[in-house]
Order: structure tokens, then sequence, then C-alpha cells
């Protein structure tokens, strides 16, 4: 048998006139990055560094070329490197983003390009802060399905239109670009922050969970929704699109329409 | 041998520990956070309401003196709209500047301070604005039944 092994769709030449396959253009950019490391300054400062980067790239690939090829000690967070895990948040130009999904070409490549750590949180290196704050209130409003009822032997259903009314809220990757956006937050860091509100509202608005009551209970605390200013930064900032501000007025309903 | 110990690096200023109580604290929070959609409800149609009637109907602006003023108290639908508008907007106010004081003050004890002086600026105006709107009398008279002069009483 000699059968002949197609080739993979990847490898076919393409002909000229299909087009695709040019040259990707590159461009100059000067990336200033925020230094802090406590063994050496207790002060944070700022450093150039100039690369040459092609028009498809992300900030995490200029990140990525300055810690392999011209300073090994700067340190930042990623792991999938695609949006999805939530590691790289940064402040890039002051903004929050996901060092991961915003493209350089999309910045003003003519000025250079600030990355910050995000706000709010202990920095510990470089771009790298202490999450364990974000992450504390996160498991306060516990995050998980409480269900009083049976263990049903199967899935447990629930129809498209129960599951669409917190479908938004499913989105979160946990990257705390909301929660360190937020001016609020910023002021003491006590408190709760969006994205714990954010996973609240997920769990209060799932049909099949019991225990919405203890979550609004939770987050009527002096610290709990009515903290929130409604600046919409944590909407502006989601990587996901979420509709932060709008899930921080539902949960505030919620406990107003409970109480009263 | 000696591993030398490294310190877990911590920017200093915020400890990653929550202060946060895990009791809480009823519904005060709940209470002040409607309390400031009502009553800025209320103090627009208020506010509007006084604006208009003293700077645009009849004479407008010109007509406003103390004559104006001792008329509209005599009335007590004047009374209660200005003793709703004084304790609504002190009451709105403060709670804003009460925010404010909460999510900027860096110390206990200046976030103590900064909300005693409000507290107190606020009870002295409320009373003061209460008892001038209850007790205003246009036609004050010294102790020997004279009315006291300054020629603001009609009937002098």
């Amino acid at each position: 048998m000699s059968a002949e092994l197609a080739e993979p769709a990847s490898k076919i030449e393409l002909p000229a006139h299909i087009g695709g396959g040019g040259e990707i253009p590159t461009f100059d950019v000067t990336l200033r990055v925020r230094r802090y490391n406590p063994e050496v300054s207790e002060d944070a400062t700022w450093d150039d560094f100039k690369v040459t980067m092609y028009g498809t790239d992300r900030v995490l690939d200029a990140l990525h070329k300055v810690k392999w090829e011209i300073d090994g000690s700067v340190s930042f967070r990623r792991s999938c490197a695609h949006g999805v895990c939530g590691s790289d948040a940064m402040r890039i130009n002051g903004r929050n983003r996901l060092a991961c999904k915003t493209l350089l070409k999309d910045l003003d490549t003519t000025k250079p390009i600030t990355v910050e750590p995000i706000k709010g949180l202990p920095v510990e290196k470089d771009l790298i802060v202490d999450m364990e704050p974000f992450f504390q209130s996160f498991r306060e409003v516990m995050p998980f399905l409480i269900n009083k009822g049976h263990e049903p032997t199967k899935e447990r259903l629930q129809s498209a239109e129960d599951r669409e009314r917190f479908d938004d809220t499913t989105k979160c990757i946990l990257c705390a670009a909301c929660t360190s956006s937020c001016p609020v937050f910023w002021t003491d860091g006590q408190y709760f922050g969006p994205a714990a509100i954010v996973n609240a509202h997920r769990f209060i608005f799932d049909s099949r969970d019991d225990a919405g009551d203890m979550r609004l209970e939770i987050l009527n605390d002096k610290e709990g929704v009515w903290r929130c200013r409604t600046t919409f930064n944590c909407s502006e900032a989601c990587p996901r699109g979420i509709q932060v501000t709008q899930a921080i007025a539902e949960v505030k309903q919620a406990i107003l329409s409970r109480k009263i | 041998m000696t591993a030398t110990q490294i310190q877990s690096p911590r920017s200093g200023k915020i400890s990653p520990q929550y202060r946060r109580s895990g009791a809480s604290r009823g519904n005060f929070e709940m209470a002040a956070w409607l309390f400031m959609r009502l009553s800025g409800v209320v103090l627009v149609v208020l506010i509007f309401g006084h604006l208009f009637v003293n700077l645009l109907v009849g004479e407008g602006i010109h007509a406003i003196d103390f004559g104006f003023v001792a008329g509209k108290w005599a009335d007590p639908f004047w009374q209660f709209w200005d003793l709703a508008m004084l304790w609504l907007a002190m009451l709105h106010g403060t709670n804003g500047v009460r925010t404010i004081i909460n999510d900027y003050a860096e110390k206990d004890s200046s976030r103590f301070w900064l909300k005693a002086v409000l507290y107190a600026a606020t009870a002295v105006i409320i009373i003061l604005g209460t008892l001038v709107i209850f007790t205003f009398n246009p036609c004050p008279l010294d102790v020997n039944g004279i009315p006291l002069p300054g020629g603001f009483c009609p009937a002098a």
C-alpha cells in the first residue's frame, strides 16, 4: 500500500494571486516598564526598552522579547497567553488590560507604552502583585454551588432562560482587572471589589443555588455593594466584556427587595 | 548548611490581610444608600420649586426682601417646604461627605475627627435652621411690649 498522504492544509503552497503570506510590517516601540525590586530598593523606577515588533504582536510579545532577549530580570505573570487564564492583567497606558489581548498596533506606538502592575494590590516584584487580598474576598462570597436538596443521580437541569439570567457573570476569569481599577478599592483595599460581587452574582441568580440569601447578607456589609460608586471603571476594564457595574446594581436591588 | 532566609517581599503600605470584621453591621449602609436616592429625587422638586417661586414668579428676584421671606414663613405650607428642604439637603450633603471621608481618610483617628466635625456642623445647622423656621417672628417686641426698631414690621 502506498497511498499518497494528503499534505496538511498549512503546508499547501498558495498561489500568489490568492494573497496573504506577505511580510508583516514591523515597527519600533518603546516599552516603559515599572520596575520594583524590594531586595534592591524600596522605590519603583521606570525602565525603557526599545524593541522591534510585528504588526501582529501583542504587549505580551513585547514583554517576552524584553525578558528573553534584553533583560531577564523583568518579572511578570502569564500562563496561557491567550486571554483565558487571567494571569497577565496589567496597567497598560494607564488602563487595566490583559497584556495577551492588547495588540501593539492598537496603541499609540509613537509614544512609549507604559506598563505597570495593577493598582491597589501589594506589588511583589515589577509587574507581579500579591493577589491574596483579591482571592480572600472572592472566597468570602462562597463561589461554589450550595444546594440543600437531594443530590440528583444525573446532572442538575436548568431551563435556558434560567441559565441566561446569570450568563454574563459566568465569563469572569479572575484576572483582577476590575477590582484593581476600582477607585474605592484603591482607597483602603477593604471593599469586596467588583470581581467578588460578580462571582456572587453568578450564584445568587442561579436557580439551582440555595444560598443566595447568605451571599446577599455577606454583601450587605459595610464594605459590600453599598461602597460601589458606579464609576463604571470595572465595566470598562473587564477583558471579557462583563457588564460589571450592572451586575453590582442587580445585587443591590436583590438586597433591597429582600429587606423591604 | 545555613540557608539565607529571604522574607517574602511585600510592598509595605497595604497589608495583604483583610481587616474587615466578619459580623455584618445591620442595614445602615443600605438605608444610607436608599436615602441618597430618595432624598435626591425629592430635593430636585423642592429646590427647583424654591428657585421658581423666589426668582421667577411675579416680580422675580426684585421681590425678595425681608418682607417677602416673612410672608412666606407666615404660611405653614412654605414653613414645611423650607423645613423639608433644610433637613433633606443637610442630611443628603452630610451623608455624601461622610462617604468621601470614609473613602479617603487614611487613618482611623483622622476619619473619626473629620466625621465628628462634620456631624457637629450638621447638627448645629439643622437645629438652628429648624428653630428659625418655627420661631420666626417678623415683629419682635422688647420687654415693654414695644416693637424693636428696624422698621421690618408693617404694623410698626
